[in-house]
């Protein structure tokens, strides 16, 4: 094992997958200099323009060049900068690559990877920001990832590379300097599986990409007042660790979904109904989740923190559900 | 690579005191974005700044020349052209520093600087987003049968985007007052425009849509001036879009803290020496301004300057309650935001 930061073990998953498979390689604005954040650093010298390929800011075309190649032999990793840019392409992916193998009645398949950074990261304001993971989950075609560890950021990405659907892959922007261990051999991470992170036997945090170390913080001041959280991280949204959410509330009677995005008509509404349909006699307190408010994110410092969900507020909402406040 | 364009010329019969404001415009937008940027190193700006800093002229010979009522839509680099427009430098520099009394409140940031007063409708963080907006706007103009005009600024990275095709067949098709400027610095981020963009450029384009353009050099604030003016003439007539293709350079990197090593210390040296104020400088110069003059006005612009920034540092933070406000009337998440 070896501590790297996460944006360094996305690089090195792409490295890896495209020293494996010649069919794969990576399309995007400023990718021959390294990307916007530096996530392509130095692979034009490996592997040369032709394969970490610069492109005109077309997103439009990035993305419906990127399904056209994909449907004829390649497999491109498609860069859109910001999760907010991948919005100036949304018909390429949600019409195109999304639908060409259901529609054309299984001729085809579209293995693209669609790098989406997204989130809150220092004072972007509202078009550098946003976290839309779940207007992906709801498009039939789409496989959705989120990674909040080192490793997980290799593992699945090499994953999604090998998988044949269109993935939308969505790294944390304010997770590229984190550090973590990493296996030093081949290390893939399958998709669609959740990782508890942390067991505990009263209530059920599940989350996914930062909200993620959120969590953990809080379930560490719970434990210190007696409450044993467990926290899950579903990695993958699409197809989601249903069997392990369920399981994991089944044991602790209360489920809190937590998320950096919107709450209203987020992923965890999906998680929550889930649970709720699926365990309703078994609850002991009603699901609930945390999320940000239906509002843009803010540039001011003050405004944007208003909308994060913190530690603290994790820490109230569970202890709410094991002790609600007298009504 | 884009030629360095050529030395400056020498005019007899300058309009001296003209001249002298859009000088003292130039030096003023150069000194709100050296302060932003040393700003930034302290901690005072905390997203991203994209500097014009060696592109003042276009801001100077075309935003300058619009009138107040006039509309406007710039780019994520943009500081300098919202303050030929008009805009209150301190309301701008608050808002590059996030607090109450900003532009946009503080919501907004130096990437999303709008101000509705003097017809500027918004920078913008998505490249080419501004050109149907501004084919819009001045659809809305036409309706309503008024004279003015919009001006709208891009990048060159910004043509190869399809909103740029989309917005330019747009106004041309219904003859809309658009002034359309390409401010060509060369470069889109860290790539060098010309290799991801085929043919000529901005201005060719326009022209096989039948709008009329021409390529200028960037840095001639003379030379700016007089094709906007034209420019304007024609489209305040009733003549339809038309479109600058303006050669510039910027002399930092894309943002503020980008060190920019992807291009030629010579490249940058060489339009180092054509820079526009300077060159400015040389015309007044010749035309009998001394340079005592000229520096006086460039420590006072720099003094005023200061102050603007100190004054947006001492301001207060907006209200936490105010990320609530202004998100829309229907469900207003003032009243339910979960
Ligand atoms: C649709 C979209 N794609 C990518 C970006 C990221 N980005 C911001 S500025 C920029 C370069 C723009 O180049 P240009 O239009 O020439 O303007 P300049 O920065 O040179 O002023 C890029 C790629 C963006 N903001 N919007």
């Amino acid at each position: 094992m070896a501590a790297i930061t996460y944006l360094e073990a996305g690089r090195r998953a792409l490295a890896e997958e495209m020293r494996r498979d010649p069919s794969v390689w990576a399309v995007g604005e400023d990718l021959g200099r390294g990307g916007v954040f530096g996530q392509y650093k130095s692979l034009a010298d490996e592997f040369g323009p032709a394969r970490i390929s610069d492109a005109p800011i077309s997103e439009a075309c990035i993305m419906g060049a990127s399904v056209g190649a994909a449907m004829s032999g390649t497999r491109p990793v498609v860069e859109m900068r910001f999760s907010d840019f991948a919005l100036c392409a949304v018909d390429e992916l949600v019409n195109q690559a999304a639908k060409a193998r259901y529609m054309f009645g299984g001729q085809t398949k579209v293995p693209l990877v669609v790098r989406q950074p997204m989130g809150m990261w220092r004072s972007s304001a509202a078009q550098h920001s946003q976290s839309l993971e779940a207007w992906y989950v709801h498009i039939p075609g789409l496989v959705v990832v989120a990674p909040a560890t080192p490793a997980d950021n290799l593992g699945l990405l090499k994953s999604a590379i090998r998988c044949d659907d269109p993935v939308v892959y969505l790294e944390h922007k304010n997770l590229w300097t984190l550090e973590g261990e990493v296996p030093e051999d081949e290390h893939l991470t399958p998709l669609g599986v959740a990782e508890t992170v942390r067991e505990g036997r009263d209530v059920t945090l599940v989350t996914w990409s930062a909200q993620r170390w959120a969590c953990l913080e809080a379930a560490e001041t719970l434990s210190a007042e007696g409450i044993e959280a467990e926290v899950i991280d579903l990695r993958t949204l699409w197809p989601w660790d249903r069997d392990r959410v369920l399981a994991s509330v089944e044991k602790t009677g209360r489920l809190l979904v937590v998320q950096e995005a919107v709450s209203v008509a987020g992923f965890g509404a999906e998680i929550a109904a889930s649970v709720a349909e699926a365990l309703h006699k078994r609850l002991a307190a009603p699901v609930k989740r945390l999320g940000a408010p239906r509002v843009p994110v803010s540039y001011a410092p003050p405004l944007e923190a208003r909308v994060r969900v913190t530690a603290e507020a994790i820490v109230a909402a569970a202890r709410e559900q094991i002790t609600p406040a007298a009504a | 690579m884009t030629p360095a364009p050529a030395a400056p010329q020498r005019h007899s019969n300058l309009d001296r005191p003209h001249l002298l404001r859009l000088y003292e415009l130039m030096l003023r937008i150069r000194a709100f974005e050296e302060l932003a940027v040393e700003a930034q190193k302290e901690g005072y700006v905390l997203g991203a700044i994209h500097p014009s800093i060696g592109q003042e002229a276009v801001a100077a010979g075309v935003c300058a020349q619009l009138r107040r009522d006039d509309l406007m839509l710039s780019t994520h680099r943009g500081h300098g052209h919202t303050l030929a427009k008009g805009a209150d430098a301190l309301a701008m520099m608050r808002e590059l520093f996030g607090r109450e009394g900003g532009t946009c409140g503080g919501k907004g940031g130096s990437m999303h600087i709008a101000d509705f007063e003097v017809g500027m409708l918004g920078a913008n963080g998505v490249v080419s987003a501004n050109i149907p907006i501004a084919a819009g706007a001045a659809h809305a103009i036409k309706l309503r049968g008024e004279d003015r005009i919009v001006a709208c600024l891009f990048g060159d990275g910004a043509i190869n985007r399809g909103p740029f095709l989309e917005g330019l067949n747009w106004a041309k098709v219904f003859e809309l007052p658009v002034l359309f400027v390409c401010e060509d610095n060369g470069f889109a981020a860290t790539t060098r425009t010309s290799s991801m963009t085929a043919g000529p450029g901005a201005a060719a384009r326009a022209e096989a849509l039948d709008i009329p353009a021409e390529t200028l050099d960037g840095n001639d604030l003379l030379a700016l001036e007089s094709a906007t003016r034209d420019a304007i003439a024609a489209i305040r007539a009733g003549g339809g879009p038309r479109l600058l293709h303006c050669r510039t350079y910027r002399m930092t990197g894309h943002t503020a803290v980008d060190p920019a090593a992807y291009r030629p210390a010579e490249e940058v040296a060489q339009w180092r020496d054509a820079d526009p104020i300077a060159r400015v400088a040389a015309l007044l110069q010749d035309g009998g301004s001394g340079s005592d003059e000229l520096d006086a006005i460039a420590a006072k612009v720099r003094q005023d300057m200061e102050e603007i920034c100190q004054s947006a540092k001492d301001s207060p933070w907006p209200a936490e309650a105010r990320a609530f406000e202004d998100v829309q009337d229907m469900g207003d998440p003032r009243e339910r935001a979960y």
